[in-house]
């Protein structure tokens, strides 16, 4: 604690959380929020690659987010791990932190620092919309709100992912002698996905690519439902005329593709809301589902949180700093680097690609 | 609308001819009429209204956003049409209700469906994280925020979707029907009310039909062939009868349901489906008598139908076809007084100046053009030059033998007396050598200062009557032999559809004198000629000699002792400013992998300058 009294320091926002070279830093809680770099202690906020990097000191974050991050990167993914359940409360050095749900994929997580009366929230990724697979965004009242901007224009109005699913399932109606390849990212899209395939009545086996398959089954063994699922491997190309199968995107253009009749390609992804994106990689069906929020999701959680000051992370920061200005809230970019967005940088690793 | 959008949308993406007819046909077969008849002449271009320009849409969107995110938007998004299609905002009376009904800070039972998913939680989790949700609330600050975000807001779009006062959206009938009436007044008005009642797809749509620019590769051919597909019928047949039809087309459909007898034709300037030629092959010729055939260029135009009749008032009309028989007398208004008797001519679209025939780069300036302006006729005067005459008055002359259309196609031209239209020339020969020998030199076989836009021969038989398609032995093509370049492989992407997991598009260049000594520059792309086999070879070449990558483009390696030296085929060169190297090619193809070749031995661009200087030379 400080030792002189709070009316003299004030305590201000940037001096709880700071951007570094290493990511967003607390230092009076003595850690920093998903670090691009290794660091003694991480919070992480969920099992994406680019937030969930191995080689920490110690890491606090959810189980699920811990079991991902084991499934990725072996047992010895950090030094001691602790697992924090949603709403639990927790003192780090000066601050409390605590987490709530982000709606984003299975276990992630919005992390709430408070420190003298002042609460931030770092949402990372976050999505308001409806996921079957996931605990459903929660909204956490705060004085500074930390976004992201992945989809931060106004051109990105996801819609219902009900209605895009409903797409792809007329079109396997329409070419029941193709297969339907849909690139979609392996961890949290493709299961979203797979449930939404079910939830609009399909029961056919969903095929999986090999790259999928694990943490697939890790989804399936915390309870999210996903009917009947095979490995494509091995299976005869005239099998696979009419099934639907989940692959990474890269997988979708690649020489992995040439086991399929005559495959229509879809993507699973926000970006997939304009054209020229979709052209870009030659995909022929695009489907519009996104796992991060949208503009009107974007600027209605800002709006509801009733923040004052809106920091904003990695995307389309312009947009949405001006977005937050013109409605006189103090906005700036937090220029964190080393965060993607995940549909662009799912690659397949060779021996898997070779593999699967 | 949205189903037609939802058609739009899948065509735009799908690069398949068949899957294309599939998806049109299907179409068809599931949406009523009148709506399907004005989607087919939406597809086929025949609707025509006044076209709102993009400066009215410009202007719409402008009123609704805000300037700075909407530039941000267009910038990223880069066509105007489909930016505001995305960011046009939701109808605000919807979005006013919904966020002052509510109040802002919804802990997240109300928000999510807390209870519906299937993801087991510690009990405790949710009414603590309900309890800490509402313990902080800072009610003030949000209620001064409130008065900026009406309309804008993204809430209502959460709701469940039962607003009352919300009109359905429009039906593609209601839209082409409104548009055709409507007052230039009244259209921003009507636009902006559909764009509110549609979806993101319906709104892009719109959008494309209201600015004429629908560009998603569909032809009025493919657009009929799905048409005659739904009833099993040939597409030859809608063309005979396409003329005489009009949107929305209920008599074809109920044609094509077997529900109403065949449409009749009684349009008097009717297309005639065309007759084509083989390509004829070295082996060929020993089972040909040269005394059977007449011998003529095959120009480097377009082939057309040039067809003049009398409608039931005596008025005359005339029209101009494609091959494929579309409409194509807007882009020429020029040619119309030319066709000033009664008959069918086929014959070849060409750019003459002075008397001399043009290359086919020329031409290219009148094709495609929406407006058709003064200066545009006067500096690329068009002109027939006449092969055949189909029909004369009101007699059919299809069934006759050549010789004899022929004969009539002399006098017929002569009759015209015009200086648009003129008759083109047959070739004096004896024996295939003699034919062999003007192939090589057109100039002195009679083709004289035109020889550059001699494209080949064509051989028609005598007795051979005029029948559509491609009819075995009557016709042949004997094109003159391609240019070819042995060209360096630079950059190579990758295909589309079928071939989306190859690197099927290739990037080439020659060699040149650079600032920093020999350098390869591009000259031309090609994505065909090649066989499946070599496919596979040159896929499995990029792979394991990419440098860098772009997106989809890989950089192959390229060196003096390193790379793949292509044999390039192509028809034609011309200047192109837009090419760093200086020039584009004319329907370059692989003709042959140079394995044995090194790049160092490839061409160099001084020879690509030199074949555009120099008359058309005959390649070894």
């Amino acid at each position: 604690m400080s030792p002189a009294p709070d009316y003299i320091t004030g305590m201000r926002p940037q001096d709880i959380l700071m951007p570094g070279p290493a990511g967003l830093c607390c230092q009076p809680g003595g850690f920093h929020i998903d670090p691009v770099r290794p660091v003694s202690r991480a919070v992480i906020t969920h099992g994406h690659s680019d937030h969930a990097r191995p080689g920490h000191g110690a890491v606090l974050a959810t189980q699920e987010t811990l079991d991902m991050m084991r499934l990725r990167y072996g047992d010895n993914f950090a030094g001691r791990t602790q697992a924090v359940a949603y709403g639990e409360e927790m003192r780090l050095g000066d601050v409390t932190v605590k987490f709530h749900p982000a709606g984003h994929v299975l276990g992630s997580a919005q992390v709430a620092v408070s420190c003298d009366g002042i609460r931030i929230v770092a949402s990372a990724d976050y999505k308001d919309a409806p996921d079957p697979t996931c605990a459903p965004f929660e909204l956490v009242p705060c004085d500074v709100f930390i976004t992201e901007a992945t989809f931060g224009l106004p051109v990105f109005r996801h819609g219902d992912a009900a209605d895009e699913i409903s797409k792809l399932l007329a079109s396997v109606a329409l070419f029941p002698e193709r297969a339907h390849l849909v690139g979609a990212y392996s961890l949290g899209k493709a299961q979203r996905v797979i449930a939404l395939i079910r939830a609009a009545g399909y029961d056919a086996p969903v095929y999986l690519h090999g790259a999928m398959e694990k943490i697939t089954g890790y989804y399936r063994s915390r309870g999210v439902a996903l009917g009947a699922l095979r490995a494509v491997k091995g299976v005869k190309k005239a099998d696979l005329a009419g099934t639907i199968t989940l692959a990474p995107p890269s997988a979708t253009s690649d020489v992995w593709t040439r086991r399929f009749p005559d495959p229509v390609t879809a993507f699973a992804s926000g970006w997939m809301r304009v054209r020229a994106r979709a052209r870009q990689r030659g995909v022929e069906l695009p489907l519009v589902i996104s796992d991060h929020a949208d503009w009107d999701g974007l600027t209605a959680t800002i709006a509801a949180t009733g923040a004052g000051e809106i920091w904003v992370t990695h995307g389309q920061e312009d947009a949405l700093v001006h977005w937050c200005r013109a409605r006189g809230l103090a906005a700036r970019p937090l220029d964190l680097v080393g965060y993607g967005d995940e549909d662009e940088s799912d690659a397949v690793p060779a021996a898997e690609d070779a593999e699967a | 609308m949205n189903r037609f959008a939802e058609l739009l949308d899948r065509l735009a993406y799908e690069p398949g001819r068949n899957n294309k007819l599939r998806l049109i046909t299907s179409y068809f077969r599931s949406v009523e009429d009148p709506d399907r008849g004005y989607a087919l002449a939406a597809l086929t271009g025949a609707l025509s209204f006044k076209h709102a320009k993009p400066g009215l849409i410009r202007d719409l969107i402008a009123a609704r956003t805000d300037p700075v995110l909407f530039a941000l938007s267009y910038d990223y998004v880069g066509d105007l049409s489909e930016t505001v299609a995305l960011m046009w905002p939701k109808p605000a009376d919807s979005g006013d209700v919904a966020f002052s009904s509510c109040p802002p800070p919804r802990p997240s039972p109300a928000r999510g469906e807390g209870d519906a998913q299937n993801i087991e939680q510690p009990p405790h989790n949710k009414s603590s994280t309900a309890a800490a949700s509402v313990s902080v609330p800072s009610l003030p600050a949000r209620e001064g925020q409130e008065g900026g975000y009406h309309g804008q807001s993204g809430q209502e779009d959460r709701q469940p979707r039962h607003h009352h006062n919300n009109p359905p959206p429009p039906t593609l009938t209601e839209v082409v029907t409104t548009l055709r009436s409507l007052g230039k007044t009244e259209l921003p008005g009507q636009l902006a009310r559909w764009l509110d009642e549609l979806d993101e797809t319906g709104r892009w749509a719109l959008l494309k039909l209201v600015t004429g620019a629908m560009r998603i590769g569909i032809s009025a051919r493919l657009a009929k062939t799905a048409a005659a597909d739904l009833g099993d019928k040939d597409p030859h047949d809608i063309e005979l009868i396409w003329p005489g039809l009009a949107p929305p087309y209920l008599e074809l459909f109920a044609w094509l349901e077997g529900r109403a007898a065949k449409p009749i034709n009684l349009d008097p300037v009717p297309f005639r489906p065309v007759m084509l030629a083989h390509a004829i092959e070295d082996a060929d010729f020993a089972g040909l008598d040269a005394a059977d055939f007449i011998a003529e260029w095959k120009w480097d135009g377009i082939r057309v139908q040039a067809v003049s009749g009398r409608d039931a008032r005596g008025q005359m009309l005339a029209r101009l076809y494609s091959r494929s028989g579309e409409d194509i007398t807007g882009s020429f208004p020029d040619l119309v007084p030319s066709l000033h008797l009664p008959g069918a001519i086929d014959g070849e679209l060409l750019v003459l100046r002075d008397g001399r025939v043009q290359s086919f780069n020329v031409l290219q300036q009148r094709l495609n053009r929406k407006v058709v302006s003064p200066k545009l006729t006067k500096d690329y005067p068009i002109h027939l030059r006449a092969y055949d005459l189909l029909g004369e008055g009101e007699t059919d002359l299809r069934t006759l033998p050549f010789v004899e259309r022929r004969a009539r196609l002399v006098a017929f031209v002569a009759r015209l007396n015009d200086a648009r239209v003129d008759l083109s020339a047959t070739i004096d020969f004896d024996s295939w050598d003699a034919l062999t020998a003007a192939r090589r030199d057109p100039g002195s076989a009679g083709a004289g200062d035109d020889a550059e836009a001699v494209e080949g021969v064509m051989l028609k038989r005598r007795d051979a009557p005029y029948l559509p398609g491609r009819p075995k032995g009557q016709w042949w093509k004997w094109k003159r032999d391609p240019h070819i370049i042995d060209a360096v492989l630079m950059y190579a992407q990758r295909g589309h559809g079928k071939r989306s997991s190859y690197y099927s598009d290739y990037t080439f260049g020659v060699w040149t004198s650079g600032e920093d000594g020999e350098q390869l520059v591009p000259v031309g792309k090609a994505y065909f000629g090649f066989t499946d086999e070599e496919l596979l070879q040159i896929d499995r070449f990029v792979r394991r000699n990419t440098t860098e990558k772009f997106g989809p483009v890989r950089h192959v390696v390229h060196e003096p002792d390193q790379g793949l030296v292509l044999e390039v085929a192509f028809e034609g060169l011309a200047r192109s400013p837009r090419h760093k190297s200086g020039v584009a090619m004319r329907f370059p193809r692989i003709s042959r992998l140079r394995w044995d070749k090194p790049p160092r031995e490839a061409d160099r661009l001084e020879t690509l300058e030199r074949m555009l200087r120099s008359d058309r030379a005959v390649p070894v």
